[in-house]
């Protein structure tokens, strides 16, 4: 949980630091912004050390309009919307007078990371931006009250207007935004009441839905420049290969096709549509190098991975003695889990557009790292980052992917060979699908079991799987994070860790580590209920008696799912639990199985995500990550064969539709907690919850993901 | 390299370009049509859809070629201003997450309406199941495709 940031944050005046000169298209007015909190999980998670900056957030311009800087890219998820109900509520503004832009790179402003990941924008922003609107507020009715000459004790505020109480004269925002950024900026100004709020916690609609409903909304794949070339790019097949030598004449000769360059990352085609450079990239003749890796494939890799776990591991977790009470084991439960890489498959395949010009670099990157990727471009194209410009677009989904930001430095490649030419780099569905970074492969080799009156003695897991982020004594906590950090009320417990490298590149992707291992925990979990002979609501209800949270969202769900009442034949329920980011998520899936094929016929999900700002984009978060899990736990796998990847499309990489959906029915447990976050809450839930009930209908574990209908005989 | 003559949301466009390439393409980078979006390249995703002749078509494997002396709409023709019913609903029930497949699905719904004014939740399942959305907004777009259809039959034009 993101610690309480009250007593860190600082608001800045930036207007006096420039910052208000350099905004272009404001008149005179307010701008305002805050210093991070030096407890900034953001920063922390990628490694480096919290610096703090001054950050701006909202300008106010004398045409009253409210321009909400969001330091959050927008996949979705809903920042724009979101970021922005807590800024006016507390600036007690009218929404209709808001303008929302996407934040540009800049370290002094926004903070020396700027990115959208682990479902950390409400939590991180939850109170500097509501701080914001209030000292905004408060500075507006300072200088209200100075120009009317009267105690601002009289004076209130109401939906961009001043209002002074004892005449009912009214002062709009802009005509005193300009008086009021010469203002001290007072410290410590008081926030609201929850009860009186206008838009935090209500289901504000969201600000971008019309631009996407009418197919305005610039996407990075939509981005146009004069003189713009296409470029497509051929990778080494094999990760970590290199081009030994290539013959673009057949390419050149393509009706369009402008160019073919050899860049550090491959062999570039520059036309004059995409399509001709897709045409030409398939002329081409390359020789790769493997490097290696060219007869890696996805057996080799399990085996790898049991070898691994025979080995000694990293000690992630130790409870009571630990593996040394297996012995007391009455009854044991012992069980071998597996999980595939897993693509990200956007809708958006990735892409990003470059120019070079007068030694400097611009970008336009649908990105969830605008720092990363600036760092990625300045590095392409060899321009000091300080001399790098990102344009953040909109993203056509992330889900983890659009944290790596290598396109950005394909693309400053290109653009460095053809300066003053701008470049549009299109990634294919099977490049996006080939050259992705993916949710790591993983295999559990859990040992464990329960006394002889059915209470868990013992449980130990041995986790190999590749790491990546921060890897600390051993033990990368994206690799068991869901099993390290599990609730359960178990004596012993012992997790390790087995690092299991690849050749395979590996990152986040939605949920993170929680995705496979919440299948595998909850699933195992499940199974030791079975073996106690007991009801899997009542053991782990019995096993989370200190974690209140955690067994009131069980409970909710098994209530509102109809736990234990009958289901027509053939159908049975299974569920799951989970905290992660900072929020408490179970679901109950109820499944049938017919002529050997599997439904999922209804979903229940139950989660408290502590003060929550907007409950319809909550709700749709909600039935989001599940239905992306979804995807994963019945369908998702990418195999390596000769150290490439076989999927490249939907076809062989297919995804939930429409036609396999089932009834959602999503719930919010109202609370006054720090927020959680929603955008990964229930990922992880969904296939233990089918593996469960999977189990209930017919006596068969489903053990590997995905759980496919083939499995079942 | 050909020059195809066709028909735009009712404005007549003439391109010169080698008459296999897909519409798709001929729509965002000569044109300058950006609503109809990249997706998969192989009519698997649904991203692209247009309507030619007023039936979805998937533009990523319709060569320009083929629609020469034909209407197309895509999602810049349904409306100016998000009045279209589908639109309307769209935006009404905020669909779009990400939004990026949206313009298909709403131009694959909009097929669909044309040809059944009030579909079941099958008859949805079985026109919009070519239409991935990895958002997840399925369940939205169910409920968006039933409320356009009451849009339309209040009198919405469509």
């Amino acid at each position: 949980m993101a610690k309480n940031t009250t007593q860190s944050t600082q608001i800045t005046n930036v207007s006096r630091r420039g910052f208000f000169k350099a905004a272009a298209g404001v008149g005179a007015g307010l701008a305002l912004g805050f210093t991070l909190p030096e407890s900034n999980q953001l920063d922390a998670q990628f490694g480096r050390l919290p610096e703090v900056h001054p950050e701006a957030y909202v300008k106010i311009g004398a045409d009253d309009t409210v321009s909400f800087i969001c330091p959050k890219a927008e996949m979705g998820q809903g920042p724009l919307t979101s970021l922005a109900q807590l800024l006016a509520d507390e600036l007690d503004c009218d929404w209709s007078k808001i303008k929302s832009e996407i934040a540009p790179v800049n370290p002094q402003l926004y903070g020396a990371v700027q990115s959208v990941v682990g479902s950390f924008s409400i939590r991180t922003y939850w109170d500097p931006m509501r701080r914001t609107g209030a000292t905004a507020r408060a500075m507006l009715l300072e200088a209200a009250a100075q120009k009317w000459g009267v105690d601002k004790k009289q004076l209130r505020t109401e939906n961009g207007f001043v209002i002074n109480t004892a005449n009912n004269a009214r002062l709009n925002y802009g005509a005193i935004a300009e008086a009021a950024s010469k203002l001290p900026v007072p410290m410590n100004v008081a926030l609201k009441d929850p009860k009186d709020y206008r838009f935090i916690g209500k289901p504000v609609k969201r600000v971008d839905s019309k631009i996407k409903a009418m197919g305005q909304a610039n996407f990075g794949m939509d981005t146009r420049l004069p003189g713009m070339l296409y470029a497509v790019l051929e990778r080494p097949p094999v990760f970590g290969g290199k081009a030994m030598s290539f013959d673009a004449s057949k390419a050149k000769a393509v009706p369009g096709v402008k160019d073919v360059i050899q860049t550090p990352s491959g062999i570039a085609v520059l036309a004059e549509n995409t399509w001709a450079a897709m045409q030409g990239r398939k002329a081409l003749a390359v020789q790769w190098d493997d490097n290696g890796s060219g007869s890696v494939d996805s057996a080799g890799i399990t085996k790898m991975f049991i070898e691994k776990t025979q080995q000694p591991g990293a000690n992630a977790r130790k409870e009571g003695q630990g593996a040394a009470a297996l012995s007391q084991v009455a009854k044991k439960v012992d069980a071998v889990y597996e999980a595939p890489f897993l693509s990200h498959a956007p809708m958006e395949p990735m892409n990003c557009t470059a120019v070079i010009r007068d030694g400097k670099c611009e970008v336009w990157a649908p990105t969830q790292a605008q720092t990363f990727a600036r760092d990625s471009a300045a590095r392409g194209s060899g321009i000091d980052k300080e001399k790098v410009t990102i344009n953040s677009t909109f993203m056509g989904g992330g889900f983890g992917r659009r944290g790596a930001t290598e396109y950005a430095q394909e693309v400053a490649e290109i653009a460095k060979a053809v300066p003053g030419t701008p470049v549009k780099l299109v990634w294919s569905r099977e490049d996006d699908m080939q050259h992705d970074l993916y949710r790591p492969a993983s295999y559990v080799k859990f040992e464990g079991g329960l006394d002889a009156s059915g209470n868990p003695v013992a449980m130990t897991a041995k986790v190999a799987s590749p790491p990546f982020g921060r890897v600390e004594n051993g033990i990368a906590s994206t690799a068991v994070e869901g099993i390290h950090d599990m609730h359960y009320a178990i004596p012993n417990v012992q997790v390790d860790y087995h690092l299991a490298n690849t050749h395979v590149p590996v990152t986040y992707w939605r949920s993170v580590g929680y995705s496979q291992n919440v299948f595998f925990m909850e699933s195992y979990i499940d199974e030791m209920a079975h073996a106690a002979g007991k009801d899997p609501l009542e053991f782990r209800r019995g096993l989370l008696k200190n974690t209140p949270r955690m067994l009131n969202v069980l409970n909710l769900a098994a209530e509102k799912a109809g736990w234990g009442k009958p289901l027509p034949k053939g159908h049975a329920r299974g569920i799951s639990v989970v905290n992660n980011i900072g929020s408490f998520t179970a679901q109950v899936a109820e499944v049938s199985i017919e002529k050997g094929k599997l439904k999922v016929h209804r979903v229940v999900i139950v989660s408290d995500c502590g003060h929550n700002v907007n409950p319809a984009i909550s709700r749709q978060q909600a039935e989001s990550g599940m239905i992306y899990g979804l995807s994963a736990a019945l369908k998702g796998a990418i195999t390596i064969d000769k150290g490439r990847v076989q999927q490249g499309n939907f076809n062989s990489y297919d995804v939930t539709r429409i036609d396999e959906m089932p009834v959602i029915e999503t719930y919010l447990v109202p609370s006054t907690e720090a927020p959680g976050g929603m955008g990964e809450a229930s990922t992880p839930g969904i296939a233990p919850a089918i593996g469960n009930a999977i189990f209930a209908a017919t006596g068969k574990r489903l053990r590997r993901l995905p759980m496919r209908n083939a499995d079942l005989a | 390299m050909a020059s195809v003559k066709f028909n735009v949301n009712g404005k007549s466009q003439t391109v010169d370009v080698v008459p296999e390439m897909p519409l798709l393409w001929v729509l965002r980078d000569v044109l300058g049509m950006t609503g109809t979006k990249f997706g998969c390249g192989a009519a698997l995703c649904g991203a692209c859809t247009v309507h030619v002749e007023g039936n979805a078509v998937r533009s990523c494997s319709t060569p320009v070629q083929n629609v020469s002396g034909k209407n197309v709409t895509t999602i810049e023709g349904l409306s100016t201003d998000g009045s279209h019913p589908v639109q309307a609903a769209w935006i009404e029930l905020d669909v779009p997450q990400c939004g990026y497949c949206q313009s298909g699905q709403i131009m694959q719904a909009t097929a669909l309406l044309n040809k059944n004014s009030k579909p079941s939740d099958a008859d949805i399942d079985e026109v919009m199941r070519g239409n991935i959305c990895r958002c997840g907004t399925y369940q939205d777009i169910r409920k968006a495709i039933h409320r356009a259809s009451e849009l339309k039959a209040k009198g919405g034009r469509g």
